[in-house]
């Protein structure tokens, strides 16, 4: 059982978003404890991507707060979320296709040599190493990600956000590309880094692995949260309820 | 049968260009140079190749090749400059007048020995204040490259007409005028020296890598690659020496010299020019230029921008100023390519780089870096200014007609990216 008697890691509070008339993300409040995964969920372009967009960065709400661990944070651009510890695997695997693995992982943090310039060879040990543990039969190490298949990329993306020590990791749909083994590692991945302690914000269209993963599921529509529910005390038809008429399930609306 | 044999020849060659780790896009380039030198040296019974010609064509692409490298990284990051033959010509109008009008002005003689590295400041400043106020308007206003350059193009063109009046500005400073080309040169002991050490120094860049990946244990070449690779490079450093040392300084210049010293020249005498100092200006940049692409962070992000400008942002990276930077390095390159051709003619002439949008933009092409960004090579763009000189000077010695030349010159332009795209397609290669 997660222990929600602490401080929040991440606050957002009444966060709005809009795109020329399109509210894309309105009045949101969510909130996530260390050692929790909290799923998101909704139809398509309920605002979710939107959403934690404003917690990596890629977006600056239009009004709202977001508090990490307590305390007011601004969070203009990707540089800032990372300095707070939020890594982001992005739904469209935000990489350099002419970049190897070991160069895409490392955007931005490269590792350096005593004289400043980049220390390909260390990178490329370093990614080795994580690889070892994320995906195992990964050999491509000196092709561009171009070159990957979709689940291929999809590690990348994951070693990135794992390798920086993330506290705060957000997830948008980071199995949609993977097979049925690849996404069970990323379920074990999920759990293991739960356990360590890592807050993680998970956006995934099927409820059934939101329900085996999640501790909490927050529901969008039309840029509205429409509720966040324990998951052990809903069904997933009750899910699924929530996400197509857009209403509590009777039991917990009161 | 033969169908059989050719292609295991053929998979055969493929391997062994693979174990050496050559890229197969380079060697196609050194094909085709190869081959247009051939056939010009063919058509005008072997006065193409030379000393005296490759020592001129190595003079003439100087220029171009310098901006070339810089055009690398504009376009790289998908952006393209129009406005360098312009800007060249503005910092050589900069340069000119700062030598013989301004600092004169100020008390100093023409051939003050303080006079050369000012000027050259000044151009370099102007070209890195130029350039990075274009990739200002570029990057964080948002118009788009092709305009800000295109009207760059008239404005710099025309502010280095209101700067001279449009007057031929020269004689030019002497200190300056020998990074023009055969007004300096190493000497033959010199340009030997140079050839020893870049051997050094490539043998060194060799073993440092293969340290570098066994200390790390990565797979390794096989250590007869590594030697042959040396083996090439040193033979290729060496034989290009010995090629311009191998151009002889007319006598009557020697004669001249002699005299000025108070001495009489010894019969039979003579003295390669060697390698010429704009040349290894050349080699300076582009020993920068590729560290700069390829061990540093700027680089590492010039060119995840250009695979992926979103993935670049979101991974912290500032794509706006990095915009500047390009264009100011750009603007700076604009800067010594103009002091190498003034220096070259000796004087500041108004119509200056025209034209040079063109040349160098289609080396930087014809050397591979790809238009829709995140991929070319600071080798390639030198190489594919090499290419468009000698097509250049090959049809004038065989005595083309100039609008042929120009007809030629823009069809293999446009050649180059079809074969390019070809190439690109059938190697899987984005
Ligand atoms: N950059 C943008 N410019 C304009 N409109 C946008 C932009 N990004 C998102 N939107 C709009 O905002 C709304 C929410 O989009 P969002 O990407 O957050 O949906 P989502 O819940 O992630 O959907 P999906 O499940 O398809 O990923 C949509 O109506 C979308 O069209
Ligand atoms: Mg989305």
């Amino acid at each position: 059982m997660v222990d929600r008697s602490g401080t929040p890691l991440v606050e957002m509070k009444d966060i709005s978003i809009s795109f020329g008339g399109i509210r894309a993300v309105d009045h949101v409040s969510i909130d996530l404890y260390p050692g929790e995964v909290v799923g998101l969920l909704g139809h398509n372009g309920a605002g979710k991507s939107t959403l934690i967009k404003c917690l990596s960065g890629a977006y600056r709400q239009d009004a709202g707060e977001i508090f990490v661990n307590g305390e007011k944070v601004s969070i203009e651009n990707p540089r800032d979320a990372r300095d707070h510890n939020i890594e982001t695997i992005y739904q469209t695997l935000a990489l350099a296709d002419n970049l190897d693995a070991a160069s895409n992982l490392f955007l931005g943090r490269e590792l350096t040599t005593p004289l400043g310039f980049v220390d390909d060879a260390a990178m490329e040990a370093e990614t080795r190493k994580i690889f070892q543990r994320l995906n195992p039969n990964f050999r491509k190490f000196a092709a561009p990600v171009s070159a990957l298949s979709g689940g291929q990329r999809q590690s990348v993306a994951i070693a990135r956000a794992v390798y920086f020590q993330a506290k705060i990791l957000i997830m948008d749909e980071p199995t949609a590309a993977l097979g049925p083994q690849e996404t069970r590692m990323v379920a074990e991945l999920i759990q293991e880094l739960k356990r360590q302690g890592l807050g993680i914000f998970l956006i995934d269209h099927d409820v059934h692995q939101v329900k085996e993963l999640c501790d909490r599921a927050a529901v969008m529509k039309n840029g509205e949260l429409i509720g966040v529910v324990d998951v052990d005390q809903v069904s997933t038809d009750d899910l699924l309820a929530m996400i197509i008429a857009g209403k509590k399930p009777e039991h917990l609306a009161a | 049968m033969a169908d059989a044999s050719a292609s295991t020849g053929q998979s055969q060659r493929k391997s062994f260009f693979q174990t050496l780790e050559l890229d197969t896009r380079l060697l196609g380039m050194i094909g085709a140079f190869a081959v247009v030198c051939i056939m010009f040296n063919l058509l005008t019974d072997g006065r193409f190749l030379t000393p005296r010609n490759i020592f001129n064509l190595t003079i003439q692409t100087v220029s171009v090749a310098i901006m070339a490298t810089g055009m690398v990284f504009v376009i790289v990051t998908r952006h393209i400059d129009l406005s360098v033959g312009s800007l060249l010509a503005t910092c050589s109008a900069m340069m000119a007048m700062a030598q013989t009008q301004v600092l004169p002005g100020m008390g100093f003689e023409l051939n003050s020995p303080i006079i050369a590295p000012i000027a050259i400041l000044v151009g370099v400043l102007t070209g890195a204040i130029v350039g990075a106020f274009q990739g200002y308007i570029i990057g964080y206003l948002g118009v788009p490259a092709f305009i800000v350059t295109l009207g760059g193009l008239l404005v710099w063109r025309n502010v280095a007409w209101y700067l001279t009046t449009g007057q031929t500005i020269g004689p030019l400073n002497d200190t300056f005028t020998l990074l023009g080309g055969i007004s300096g040169t190493m000497g033959e002991l010199g340009s030997w020296i140079l050839g020893v050490i870049a051997v050094v120094a490539a043998g060194f860049a060799i073993v440092s890598a293969r340290r570098a990946r066994i200390r790390h244990e990565f797979p390794v070449k096989p250590m007869w690659a590594e030697f042959a690779l040396m083996l090439v490079a040193a033979v290729l450093i060496l034989g290009f020496v010995w090629i311009l040392n191998s151009y002889d300084v007319p006598s009557r210049v020697l004669a001249q010299r002699f005299e000025a010293s108070g001495t009489t020249m010894p019969e039979g005498y003579t003295e390669g020019y060697g390698v010429p100092y704009s040349v290894l200006l050349l080699i300076a940049v582009a020993v920068v230029m590729t560290i700069v692409a390829r061990r540093t962070r700027l680089g590492r992000y010039i060119f995840a921008t250009g695979g992926n400008p979103d993935a670049a942002e979101l991974s912290g990276i500032n794509t706006r100023l990095l915009t500047v930077k390009v264009f100011a390095i750009m603007g700076v390159l604009c800067a010594l390519a103009g002091l190498v051709a003034s220096a070259r003619l000796s004087f500041h002439s108004n119509d200056i780089g025209t034209l040079d949008e063109l040349r160098v933009i289609a080396a930087a092409v014809i050397g591979g870096t790809a238009l829709s960004g995140g991929m070319g090579t600071i080798y390639g763009a030198i190489l594919g200014a090499l290419i468009m000189q000698s097509l250049q000077s090959g049809m004038a010695m065989v005595g083309v007609d100039a609008p042929f030349q120009n007809i030629v010159v823009g069809a293999v332009l446009v050649l180059a990216v079809l074969v390019d795209i070809i190439y690109r397609k059938r190697t899987g290669a984005a």
